[in-house]
């Protein structure tokens, strides 16, 4: 539990922090001695309680108090007290600066001049953490929920809800401290309000639902760049959540931050074994149960759902596309590292090992894509296309864009209206009739969202549906992963 | 025992919520748990009498010994097949 005591005062004078496991420690001991003897020094020690001396002017920092709240990382540390305040500080062992910070000559002779000191254990991994949740009343501000005794840790997070129905990481604050370490945000600032229920979610709380997914530390940043994303009116959480169809917030990762943290576009991308491509969408659909309060049964009115609803995220092959990136596509820098919301379903798979041109291939996938939810849907609806490297190889060789695929594709799935009107072939869903004659556009300007990832085999791509598009349904949006 | 930070907008109680206590008994299917201390199922036997005589149907369940708490396969059948549970603690 935190601590909300004042912070252990230092006795004024000259004192000395140090343990007796640090060499440079055990060197100037007699220096320690002598100062005492000439000038009063008090010897805050962290280890051996008799070190170096059993006596009334050695004091024992069982706890690590005073070495945590004063700051000490090295031992010896030197330092000045005056009323109670820190004046000045030296670190390791110098002759010439302790002499002048002392104002004492023919300190340690015989003592080599200089040494550098050691860690403080107050600093030391093994008790850091430790320390910062007992000492720093940490500053974090979520309510604290005791486990009955009897209780399993891990089944007490599922009986109380928090659990998207597979085990989360019990979010002790030693876990939350350290994931925010991730991040140079403040816990306690604001990164959105969460639907369905409009809360506002601050760092702090993003990092706690983090934790519980399993993230590590330098995956927050994303997560936060994902809620932030995801909790816009254009991208409309509350209706992805809400809407009976299975569609989930679906995350590309684009630019640096991809690779410096470990993210899969390879062999499995879209699927399971990679622990930010697993945890970062996790947490984001662990916010919006926890936070937001959506959950399935509730708000969420998914008819089918679908198992890229536990969490889908995946990082753009950039590396290996000789295409911008979708990042780019949508106005960001290469250099920039984004991270885009989709509202899709679980991905499926097309394949075609038979195209050798551009234009066959091509004209193959605006047959797939012309069925993306129903082949009689058009216009209503977004889909991602997510290119292969072997599908990709064929734009590559042919000298193809990203532009000029894009263009040839829209051409490929404008399609004849009359083929496509209600009741034609016996099925009633359809066009209207005023559409007849006409030729119409499978998706909106901007509704077909195109990445490269997957692994370095495998003559397919995979396209993920999408959901009701614009202000009555959801944009997909991007934005920036900051630290 | 273990402190976590409430991954939730802390707007319900942290402590969980008690099941709802039914309004009346009659029709409902209830649980007379005996932890096996002695004279447990006399005890249980007049409840049982009262709870029939106000309409409730009564299922008897014993656990295999009062020391240690019920199995799991016990908890879970009278969780999915009782409405409400009575459970005899006292000697």
């Amino acid at each position: 539990m935190s601590s909300d005591l004042p912070p252990p005062p230092l006795p004024d004078g000259l004192v000395a922090v140090v343990k007796r496991v640090c060499p440079t420690c055990e060197l100037v001991a007699p220096v320690l001695s002598d100062l005492h003897e000439r000038a009063g020094l008090t010897v805050i020690t962290q280890d051996d309680p008799h070190f170096p001396a059993e006596a009334d002017w050695v004091h024992h920092d069982d706890d690590l108090a005073i070495s945590w709240h004063h700051g000490i990382e090295v031992v010896p540390t030197l330092l000045r007290v005056v009323e109670g305040s820190e004046y000045r500080r030296t670190v390791g062992w110098s002759r010439s600066e302790w002499e002048q910070f002392t104002g004492l000559a023919g300190l340690g002779e015989g003592l080599p001049g200089w040494r550098p000191g050691c860690g403080s254990l107050s600093v030391d991994p093994a008790h850091a953490e430790e320390l910062a949740v007992r000492f720093s009343a940490s500053g974090l501000s979520s309510r604290r929920v005791e486990t009955a005794s009897l209780e399993d840790e891990w089944e007490a997070m599922w009986d109380r809800g928090w659990s998207d129905g597979l085990p989360v990481v019990p979010p002790v604050e030693a876990r939350v401290l350290r994931l925010l370490e991730g991040t140079t945000r403040d816990p306690s600032e604001i990164v959105a309000a969460v639907p369905p229920a409009l809360v506002d979610c601050s760092v702090e709380k993003v990092a706690v639902n983090a934790v519980l997914a399993g993230c590590a530390p330098e995956h927050l940043p994303v997560v936060i760049a994902a809620v932030e994303a995801a909790c816009t009116d254009e991208f409309n959480m509350h209706g992805v959540l809400a809407t009976t169809m299975s569609v989930g917030p679906v995350l590309v990762v684009n630019g640096p931050v991809a690779g410096r943290i470990g993210m899969n576009s390879g062999i499995n991308a879209l699927g399971q074994g990679n622990r930010a491509n697993s945890t970062i969408g996790r947490a984001l659909q662990l916010v919006v149960r926890n936070v937001g309060g959506g959950r399935p049964g509730g708000v969420d009115r998914a008819t089918f759902g679908s198992p890229a609803k536990v969490g889908f995220c995946f990082a753009e092959d950039e590396a290996g596309s000789p295409w911008t990136s979708l990042a780019e596509s949508r106005g960001w820098r290469a250099d920039q590292s984004t991270v885009t919301v989709f509202a899709g379903e679980s991905p499926r798979i097309f394949a075609d090992e038979k195209s050798r041109s551009p234009e066959s291939l091509t004209r193959h996938l605006a047959q797939a894509l012309q069925a993306t939810v129903s082949p009689r849907m058009m216009l209503g609806m977004d889909a991602m296309l997510v290119l292969s490297p072997d599908h990709m190889a064929r734009y590559a060789d042919a000298g193809w864009s990203r532009d000029r695929f894009m263009d040839e594709l829209s051409a490929e799935l404008l399609c004849d209206a009359d083929e496509l009107l209600a009741g034609v072939r016996g099925v009633a869903a359809g066009l209207p009739p005023a559409a007849a004659g006409r030729k119409v556009p499978k998706f909106r300007p901007g509704g077909l969202l195109v990445a490269h990832a997957g692994g370095p085999a495998g003559l397919f791509s995979a396209i993920v549906g999408g959901w009701a598009n614009g202000p009555r349904g959801s944009d997909a949006v991007t934005r920036e992963i900051t630290p | 025992m273990t402190t976590v930070l409430d991954p939730t907008s802390e707007t319900a109680p942290a402590t969980r919520e008690r099941a709802r206590r039914p309004e009346s008994l009659a029709g409902l299917t209830v649980g007379l748990l005996d932890i096996s201390k002695p004279r447990g199922n006399v005890f249980l036997d007049r409840v049982s009498e009262r709870l029939t005589g106000l309409g409730a149907t009564v299922n008897r369940y014993a656990k295999p010994a009062f020391s240690k708490p019920a199995p799991v396969d016990l908890r879970h059948e009278i969780a999915t097949t009782c409405d409400a549970v009575i459970e005899a603690l006292a000697d």
